[in-house]
């Protein structure tokens, strides 16, 4: 077991996956000489070279277009865009190219690209660097979208992304660079399934990236409750992993989705049809959900708080949704 | 790799070859007109009739080994490259048999086998992929040029800036073939563009760039020759405008309003086939002969491609998800 942030298991992933393969190299905004936006990649230029960690200047449809050729070309390029939001800025490439060339091509040519970008709020960096955006993406057909919540998945669900043939969107929250833990390093995992983080008997919370720690922090108040709260981290937001989706909800009765997102027409939203669509009869009441509200994130401490969801919510909703 | 002359060596062999695939496209194309007109082809059809001898000249100049990036005007394009005709007729049927399987249509021909990557119909969105490319050709140090083409219409948009500036700062080998046929579908270039000489943006990103004729296919192979030359010696991109024209619509829903016939008169006049074919009969490189067999043989073969796509299937619809994803992952 090895003692490590959220950061180095990013950058160790990183390294040993240049390390093994010739083909992959790193390229985004100051990912060399700065040493990455978030420190993520730091010290990688003096170790590989800037061949392999390679700055680019800013153009996020240029470079990611360009991972996008790459892999074409056969190389296993990791494309780093600053923020989500400036990833809208790549948005023509990642729909236009990475998720429909496979199929548009009639099954010729594939797009192995790994795209990582930090998402999420929190920082006070208002409404055009705070955004959860994963949501957005998890609903294109054609590529993978994955939400690492803990350090272990940050560190392990890069390797299985490079050896995806297709392209795969990796959404780290920035609150979770500076997480540590003591994770089995090399950390395994798989980029499928969802996962169990805490058991329980009286609810399901189902939720995944910056607000796991938060959803389990709940959970921990409501078990002060009484009230026996199962955590699902649904890691994968496409495809998700409906059978663990209706697993739980079938053990509990009862769902609370807690969702970085806005709720109109999110990932929220499509967990919550999956549930009517096919787990219907399990529940005991009716959904509900904590997402963020429906406004640009925005500047001020208290205003930014009260966007986002909380523990507070979190626990209010469960509930709620018990009647208790 | 064998290596593409710098020069264009016109002897007849060669004038017949330029002309025969400048019919090529053009037979193939009126054949598609009317094919759109029974409803046989559908969606849009954006045709290339006029500018021919810009994928002609600039294919001379490419080796199998190189990889293409064309848009959704490129029917000539793949034709050229050898994408048998069969297949592209029957992509624009919808038929299985097409060369992206009927997923694609005429915007989208994509073969792997030539390295052909498309039909891409965002303009200028294939530019940051030909720019990857290349990086990936550069990092791997295959010596292996890739030719994009795109409109002038894609110098309004920021992945043509983004492209050239990356493809020049990383000195990455592309070929950058700018098809200036003056409108971004009714739009002119006057009315859409500060600075209308195209390659003197190329300038700008420290690019080597000139510009030429792209009517006459002569002058296109040469320019092309050289380009890849240099981008075989240096590694870095150059940029190539083809000043040409469309004579037909932008699309089969394109009444033409924004141009007048004389203007679209005045360009028809001096045709890439009409020059050129008028030029090697009176050089005596071609004779009425050569061009009656070269008619005939294009003839067959648009004939051959029609019965190919009438004779194709459909996929089956329980095939519509596949390939969204690799069928099997590690």
């Amino acid at each position: 077991m090895t003692v490590m942030s959220y950061r180095d298991a990013v950058r160790g992933a990183i390294r040993e996956a240049m390390q093994s393969d010739p083909r992959v190299f790193l390229m985004g905004e100051d990912v060399g000489h700065y040493g990455g936006c978030y420190a993520v990649s730091k010290g990688l230029l003096e170790e590989f070279g800037p061949e392999r960690i390679r700055d680019t200047p800013l153009s996020e449809s240029g470079f990611t277009g360009a991972g996008i050729g790459a892999a074409m070309g056969g190389l296993r390029p990791i494309v780093e865009i600053m923020t989500c939001n400036f990833s809208l800025l790549a948005l023509d490439q990642i729909m236009n190219n990475a998720a429909t060339i496979r199929h548009m091509s009639g099954g010729q040519f594939n797009v192995p690209v790994v795209i990582r970008m930090a998402t999420g709020g929190g920082r006070q960096l208002g409404a055009q660097h705070s955004h959860s955006l994963e949501g957005w993406y998890a609903h294109i057909p054609g590529i993978r979208v994955l939400a690492p919540g803990t350090v272990a998945d940050a560190g392990g669900m890069l390797a299985p992304a490079l050896d995806d043939p297709d392209p795969v969107l990796i959404f780290e929250n920035a609150l979770l660079y500076n997480d540590t833990a003591d994770v089995d390093w090399p950390a395994s995992v798989d980029i499928d399934h969802a996962a169990v983080r805490r058991e329980g008997t009286d609810i399901s919370l189902i939720t995944y990236g910056g607000s796991l720690g938060k959803t389990l922090a709940a959970a921990d108040q409501l078990a002060a409750e009484g009230i026996s709260a199962e955590v699902l981290d649904l890691r994968v937001l496409r495809p998700l992993d409906e059978d663990a989706i209706l697993a739980t909800v079938a053990r509990t009765r009862r769902c609370v989705i807690v969702d970085e997102g806005w709720q109109s027409g999110s990932i929220s939203a499509e967990i919550m049809a999956r549930i009517i669509e096919k787990g219907f009869w399990y529940l005991d009441a009716p959904l509900a959900r904590v997402c963020s509200k429906e406004v640009p994130i925005p500047y001020a401490h208290h205003l930014e708080e009260a966007a986002l969801p909380s523990i507070t919510g979190i626990v209010e909703a469960c509930r709620a949704v018990l009647g208790r | 790799m064998t290596q593409a002359s710098p020069k264009v060596w016109l002897d007849r062999q060669h004038c017949r070859e330029l002309l025969h695939q400048m019919i090529r496209i053009r037979r193939f194309e009126e054949k598609c007109a009317e094919l759109y007109t029974q409803e046989k082809i559908r969606g849009f059809l954006h045709l290339y009739i006029g500018e021919e001898a810009v994928a002609v000249g600039v294919m001379q100049a490419l080796l199998p080994e190189d990889a293409i990036v064309a848009t959704y005007r490129e029917h000539g394009h793949a034709l050229v490259r050898g994408v048998p005709a069969g297949s592209i007729m029957a992509e624009m049927y919808g038929k299985q048999e097409g060369c992206s399987r009927g997923r694609g249509g005429s915007m989208h021909l994509f073969d792997a086998a030539r390295r052909f990557y498309g039909g891409n119909a965002i303009v200028g969105g294939g530019m940051p992929v030909a720019t990857g490319l290349a990086l990936a050709d550069a990092m791997m140090a295959r010596k292996q040029v890739t030719a994009c083409f795109f409109g002038e219409g894609a110098a309004a948009e920021g992945e043509f800036h983004e492209s050239m500036n990356l493809a020049a700062l990383w000195r990455l080998p592309v070929l950058f073939v700018c098809e200036n046929n003056l409108y971004a579908m009714g739009t002119a270039l006057e009315l859409s563009e500060s600075q209308t000489d195209i390659s003197a943006k190329a300038a700008a990103y420290n690019m080597q760039a000139e510009a030429v004729d792209g009517m006459n296919v002569v002058e296109v192979e040469a320019a092309a020759r050289r380009a890849v030359a240099a981008i075989r010696e240096t590694g870095a991109p150059y940029f190539l405008e083809c000043r040409t024209y469309r004579f037909r619509a932008h699309s089969m829903y394109d009444p033409q309003l924004y141009r007048d016939k004389a203007e679209v008169e005045r360009w028809t006049g001096r045709g890439p086939i009409k020059r050129f074919t008028e030029w090697a009969l009176e050089a005596g490189e071609i004779r009425q002969a050569d061009i009656d067999e070269i008619e005939k043989l294009v003839a067959e073969e648009v004939a051959g491609a029609v019965a190919f796509a009438e004779a194709g299937t459909f996929e089956p619809v329980a095939d519509l998800a596949r390939d969204v994803g690799a069928e099997r992952r590690p």
